[in-house]
């Protein structure tokens, strides 16, 4: 990706230390708070022009572009609208990405050392909320001096730090882009994470969650895991499209109960990379963070926030996502007018089911944001 | 703006909620929010006009006015707006049920088919009409239920609306003269009505 960032550098700042401890929404005191993140693009001088990307259940901080040394062919994981000419324009926007409070890719989480016991947490990292999360981006911000985001941004699990960082703080936050996001899971959602779970702690080798120093860790419930969360983010008609009813390396089935379809091997793979770059631990705290994401569930608190404020919000949703379904999207557009907020909604068709988020096709998708951007940008109307 | 919506605004005043259905290009909302402090919302299914109320900073709602309408909340604005669309939806009735139930007032402008020029048009020379406000030929028209100012009006009473006012304008948009006034049915091209529940 040539034409991309280029090569970026993953950083590093404490952001909440042992004397000034985070305090959790729980009421747990968690320090050292470490945030590995990343930044495209300059900031300009009144600091007004920075967007942050909140990413998703299996994201990390490096959104964009090449680590030196990279395969040209992988870049970030939000490369394709980070750039140069993309909707999060470098030649404009100053963009931040952070590892989420609880992950395992340089942000402070269960695999990190617990300072009391010189071990890794485990199951004794307190459980955190998409409230803490935002707390730890906005203390990373207070650290690069950034007062206000022109847009905090994210799909998914990313869309709902935004969605609470909007309310929280609206005065912090210009424009919040809330892509495939829910303000609240069903019970078919959260059933998938509970299977999900189950499948990490199942497995022989979960030890309680102490199995950072064993030989193995519970890689085989995670990778089912994974397997799980990839049926529900693809959609029957990708899968059917992808694989459809192929055999793996053959013409002919073998019989067996072996891998013999390709959407079987396609998953294996999928749960078998995973384990090699996800910690069982981060999976079982962020699954548990959406499952009690709530934020409507005190109208008046949000009603107080957002009347008069000047946030706008640009909620998409996807057709063929089933895992946030576009009615997820309506109900949440719905539930911040009701308070008084600005909402432009749009349901965009397109067959990657709830990973549309991560493609750049259909372009409909990446010309509305980058339209929404311009405008919070100051861009006039202008042609399209 | 096109002259008709600066009637619309005038008649809509400041610091209310709007819903603009079909609001095209989001002008109308624009001047509202910018001008008359009011907050609004659009519903638009063209995707050019879609993306040029988000470059306008206009809330919008991408979708079908007809299916929108029905899951917006009841009374979550003060004014809900149709421009010269009443007669391109598939249930007109429906589509003035749905927004008295979600705002106490309504403006609703449509395209007169009882002008005196129709009329000629369909008696005299026997040909479905083709006029500057109604530019389209039968077969590609996307207005599916014209009718006339009287047919109208029996439909808002039969839907217990009242008429507050009723402006008639002429193929520009602009008010008409006087005269209008007497035989309106007759004599206007289009009209911009206020409803009241």
């Amino acid at each position: 990706m040539a034409d991309g960032v280029g090569t970026v550098e993953l950083r590093r700042a404490v952001v909440f230390d042992g004397d000034r401890p985070l305090r959790l929404v729980s009421g747990a005191e968690l320090g050292p708070v470490e945030v590995a993140y990343e930044t495209y693009g300059e900031l300009n001088a009144d600091r007004s022009n920075a967007v942050f990307i909140c990413h998703a259940l299996s994201g990390d901080a490096h959104a964009a572009g090449l680590h030196a040394g990279d395969d040209p062919k992988r870049p970030g994981w939000w490369d394709n609208i980070v750039g140069p000419g993309r909707p999060l324009d470098t030649d404009r926007f100053f963009v931040i990405c952070a590892n989420v409070l609880g992950g395992c890719k340089g942000t402070t989480g269960p695999s990190s050392i617990n300072p009391e016991t010189g071990r890794p947490w485990g199951l004794r990292f307190p459980l955190v909320q998409v409230r803490d999360l935002v707390n730890v981006h906005r203390a990373l911000l207070a650290e690069l001096g950034i007062e206000r985001l022109l847009a905090a941004v994210g799909g998914s699990l990313g869309g709902m730090q935004a969605l609470q960082w909007a309310i929280d703080h609206p005065d912090e936050v210009k424009g919040a882009v809330l892509v495939a996001a829910s303000a609240r899971l069903s019970a078919q959602n959260i059933a998938f994470t509970a299977v999900a779970r189950e499948a990490i702690m199942r497995d022989p080798d979960f030890a309680g969650g102490d199995y950072y120093e064993n030989e193995r860790g519970p890689d085989r419930g995670l990778a089912l895991a994974r397997m799980i969360g990839h049926i529900t983010y693809l959609s029957e008609q990708s899968m059917r499209e992808k694989f459809g009813r192929r055999i793996q390396d053959a013409d002919l089935p073998r019989y067996g109960f072996d891998v013999d379809f390709q959407v079987e091997s396609y998953l294996h793979y999928q749960g078998q990379s995973f384990v090699d770059r996800f910690d069982a631990n981060t999976y079982l705290y962020l699954g548990r963070v959406m499952d009690y994401f709530d934020p409507f569930s005190d109208p008046a608190h949000i009603q107080r926030q957002l009347a008069g404020s000047e946030t706008s919000f640009l909620v998409l949703s996807f057709d063929s996502d089933w895992r946030f379904s576009p009615e997820h999207a309506r109900v949440m557009a719905s539930e911040l007018r009701g308070a008084g907020a600005a909402v432009t909604f749009q349901e965009i068709s397109s067959p990657h089911g709830h990973d549309s988020f991560l493609f750049a096709d259909p372009p409909e998708y990446h010309r509305t944001v980058a339209r929404f951007l311009d405008r919070l940008a100051g861009a006039g109307p202008g042609p399209a | 703006m096109r002259p008709d919506l600066d009637i619309v605004a005038a008649m809509i005043g400041r610091d209310v909620r709007v819903l603009d259905l079909g609001c095209g290009n989001g002008a109308l909302l624009e001047a509202l929010i910018e001008r008359q402090g009011c907050r609004g919302l659009g519903v638009e299914n063209d995707l050019e006009d879609f993306h040029e109320c988000i470059g306008r900073g206009v809330p919008v709602t991408h979708g079908d006015l007809e299916q929108e309408l029905h899951r917006i909340d009841n009374d979550a604005f003060d004014w809900a707006v149709l421009s010269l669309t009443l007669q391109a939806v598939k249930h007109p009735d429906d589509v003035l049920s749905q927004m008295k139930r979600v705002a106490p007032r309504l403006i609703v402008s449509l395209p007169n088919f009882g002008h005196w020029r129709l009329r000629r048009d369909l008696t005299l020379r026997g040909h479905m009409p083709v006029t500057p406000t109604l530019p389209y030929e039968w077969y590609d028209t996307p207005n599916i239920h014209l009718c006339t100012l009287r047919d109208f009006e029996r439909l808002v009473r039969d839907l217990d609306l009242k008429v507050e006012r009723m402006i008639p304008v002429g193929a520009d948009g602009r008010r008409t003269g006087r005269h209008t006034r007497l035989a309106p049915n007759l004599l206007a091209e289009r009209a911009v009505y206020s409803l009241s529940t």
